[in-house]
């Protein structure tokens, strides 16, 4: 069958643009949709064709979760928005201890956006789905008038299947708990302020984007007793304990020194007067277990391309006014708070 | 991290704090007032205070620029971008500060103002240039370290004849405030010695205090920003204070020199001109204490441009910011501390700049206890 036959010319992805005919549910989205879309992430359940994608279900609890990505810029050191859908998608629903299955994709384009850009946006997505094994089985594309978004807004939808005796919530921690982080934070949000347009330094730092499903399926089997995982997204470290002390009703205690950094992370920050313990990351997560695994689960992440860096960061604490604080290398007290809003530069 | 590690070492901070154990005699208490923002940022950050024993105690003063700024110069940089059209650069620390009538310039950015948060003057250069047709404004604010790259913008933009730019001009001064203080404290007597600013001192010079500690007697250590830095100021404030000494000694040798740096002083001087006098969120009017774009830049400068009225700006009641900033107060005397005033919801300006004494309070200390192990 030679789909291409069905449109009068090729899509003119080299030198074209979004307009408003490729939402508008006639030829020309059917054109985008196959000539681009369903090219690059290409399977059985999109070539089908249907309204909805049909699988059986698995055996064992279900998870979902859904992320719109709104990131600016598109592309940055170590990934592009396509990439970074799939993988934000999966970690959510690795971090329930699941295997992501399927993958839903929804894109709302701008109209006068490059097809060029948006190729290389599907294609990194592409790539991201194949290497994570984990296929985007339906999607959606709306197209809306020029000013109107930001070039490229994707959803991300993903479901996953609980192995059986893992059950992992924010609520679990304990105060004895172990607290383990996979790997340097800050790294993701410094690569893109890196290539923000106003800021435009020069570094060498990569964004951690990855996913985390195969790392968490190895510490699931080891432990699977493991309390809580979450990545440490938006926000940051600091976000993320907050909310598992918060959910749990315990406070934490953390140790700076143990807190991987990179040097050039570090140093950006400085600059910045930014805290790394606030810098978004995608390729990261935080366990929290009992303390009896955590040395055992420290191994088997290290031993991961993707926890190389693994730290035993802190332990779960008693307390009724669920802080998070953190020793300092120099040996005062801190509080982790939540931020108010986003991370404000310093003046001096 | 080089260059900052060194500074931050928990081996020699143990020491410093054995040495400052010693020092400080039994007898006495010790109100060290740290007079810049940056300061009570490092000390709260890395938990000075309980490296410290209890008769010596930090004392916040007024050295963060946002908190200084009265509201009613936040309520003239709304209007601009309400009135007159005009591109807003502002650095960052700004857009929270609250202004009269509980508007901000995040608001005011959220009712469609066109207002950008800028990391220098060069990238408020660069979009007067992007855009010929609009009327762009610098919201130009800091003490004396700030203050030499504002000098260049507005030297630039008339060299390159960058009609459509101008400076909203805040920029103060820091021995006026550093000589209020002192006055202030010759009738209260709560402080017994100053760290003195870090940034400031190196444009400045550390001679520009010696006018101050001679007339109020008070030791004063120049002060790196680094907590290491910060400790050994204090170890040589507490030296000074047993000695019975006044001067003005330099701690932040690595950059700060007598003479501060002439070629930033000369382009100050070339630029600004003294106001009369200016006024200071929690401080009052003080004589002398900010600078105006001198008369040969006049005609990048905003206030005039866009004939910029004097505007008395409102304080949220019971706000104890004035005298947090005076080190009368402690952020938790307020009574609107932690309960409607939080960083999320700021009333007042301490607590929104994270050098501000009530938001470093917040941020980092205002449970204070050990974490149960």
């Amino acid at each position: 069958m030679s789909r291409a036959h069905r449109f009068p010319a090729r899509l003119d992805v080299k030198g074209g643009t979004v307009d408003m005919s490729h939402g508008s549910g006639g030829r020309a989205m059917a054109q985008l949709v196959e000539e681009l879309f369903i090219r690059h992430l290409d399977n059985a359940w999109l070539r089908q064709g249907n309204d909805a994608a049909d699988f059986p279900p698995a055996a064992g609890r279900m998870v979902v979760s859904t992320d719109a990505h709104v990131i600016s810029p598109l592309f940055f050191p170590g990934g592009d928005i396509g990439s970074l859908a799939v993988h934000g998608t999966i970690n959510d629903v690795a971090m329930a201890g699941a295997t992501p299955l399927y993958l839903s994709a929804s894109f709302i384009l701008e109209e006068g956006f490059p097809l060029r850009d948006l190729e290389r946006i599907v294609a990194g997505m592409a790539e991201a789905s194949r290497q994570a094994a984990v296929p985007v089985v339906a999607g959606d594309t709306k197209v809306v008038e020029r000013g109107k978004g930001d070039g490229v807004f994707i959803t991300t939808t993903g479901i996953g299947v609980v192995p059986q005796g893992v059950h992992i919530a924010g609520d679990r921690a304990r105060p004895g708990d172990a607290i383990l982080l996979s790997g340097t934070i800050g790294d993701h949000g410094v690569a893109v302020m890196s290539c923000r347009e106003h800021l435009a330094f020069e570094t060498e730092v990569r964004s951690d984007s990855a996913p985390l499903h195969g790392l968490v399926a190895r510490m699931v089997e080891v432990a699977p007793g493991i309390r809580c995982l979450r990545d440490p997204t938006r926000g940051g470290l600091a976000t993320t304990l907050n909310e598992l002390a918060t959910q749990s009703g315990v406070g934490m205690l953390v140790e700076e020194e143990r807190i991987p950094v990179a040097p050039q992370v570090a140093a950006a920050c400085e600059l910045l007067g930014l805290d790394p313990l606030y810098v978004a990351n995608e390729g990261k997560l935080v366990c929290v277990c009992d303390a009896a695994d955590a040395e055992h689960l420290l191994s088997v992440m290290r031993a991961d391309a993707l926890g190389q860096e693994a730290a035993i960061i802190g332990h779960v604490v008693a307390d009724a006014q669920h802080l998070v604080q953190m020793r300092t290398a120099f040996g005062g007290h801190r509080i982790i708070d939540r931020l108010a809003g986003e991370q404000l530069p310093r003046i001096c | 991290m080089k260059y900052v590690d060194e500074f931050r070492s928990g081996e020699r901070a143990m020491r410093l704090a054995a040495a400052i154990r010693w020092e400080a005699e039994p007898g006495r208490h010790y109100r060290l007032m740290e007079f810049c923002g940056g300061h009570t940022h490092a000390i709260f950050r890395f938990g000075l205070p309980e490296l410290m024993p209890a008769n010596v105690e930090f004392v916040h003063g007024p050295g963060c620029p946002v908190c200084v700024l009265p509201s009613g110069r936040i309520d003239n940089a709304i209007d601009l971008v309400r009135d007159h059209d005009v591109i807003l650069c502002t650095y960052g620390d700004l857009m929270r500060v609250p202004a009269s009538g509980r508007m901000s310039l995040l608001k005011a950015k959220a009712a469609g103002g066109d207002i950008r948060m800028v990391y220098s003057t060069r990238d408020a250069l660069a979009i007067a240039r992007a855009n010929p047709q609009r009327q762009v404004v610098f919201f130009a604010i800091g003490f004396e370290t700030t203050t030499p790259p504002t000098a260049v913008a507005i030297r630039q933009a008339r060299a390159e004849g960058l009609g459509n730019f101008s400076v909203f001009c805040n920029h103060v001064l820091t021995p006026p405030a550093l000589a209020y203080i002192l006055q202030e404290n010759a009738r209260s007597a709560g402080i017994d010695g100053v760290l003195g600013p870090s940034h400031v001192s190196t444009i400045i010079g550390s001679g520009a205090y010696e006018p101050c500690v001679a007339a109020f007697s008070m030791p004063v250590v120049i002060a790196g920003f680094e907590p290491l830095d910060v400790m050994q100021s204090a170890l040589m404030l507490i030296r000074q204070i047993n000695a019975g000494r006044h001067a003005v000694e330099n701690e932040y040798t690595r950059v700060v020199t007598r003479q501060g740096n002439a070629k930033a002083q000369a382009l100050m001087a070339e630029v600004f001109e003294t106001r009369p006098t200016f006024e200071w969120r929690g401080l009052g009017m003080l004589p002398h204490s900010a600078l105006a774009i001198a008369g040969d830049y006049a005609a990048f400068d905003a206030e005039r441009r866009f004939a910029m009225p004097a505007i008395a700006g409102s304080e949220v009641k019971g706000c104890l910011c004035p005298s947090v900033l005076r080190g009368v107060d402690k952020p938790t005397d307020c009574r609107l501390f932690g309960t409607v005033c939080t960083p999320e919801n700021p009333m007042g300006a301490c607590m929104v700049s994270s050098e501000g004494a009530c938001a470093a309070y917040w941020s980092y200390g205002r449970f204070r206890r050990p974490a149960a192990a």
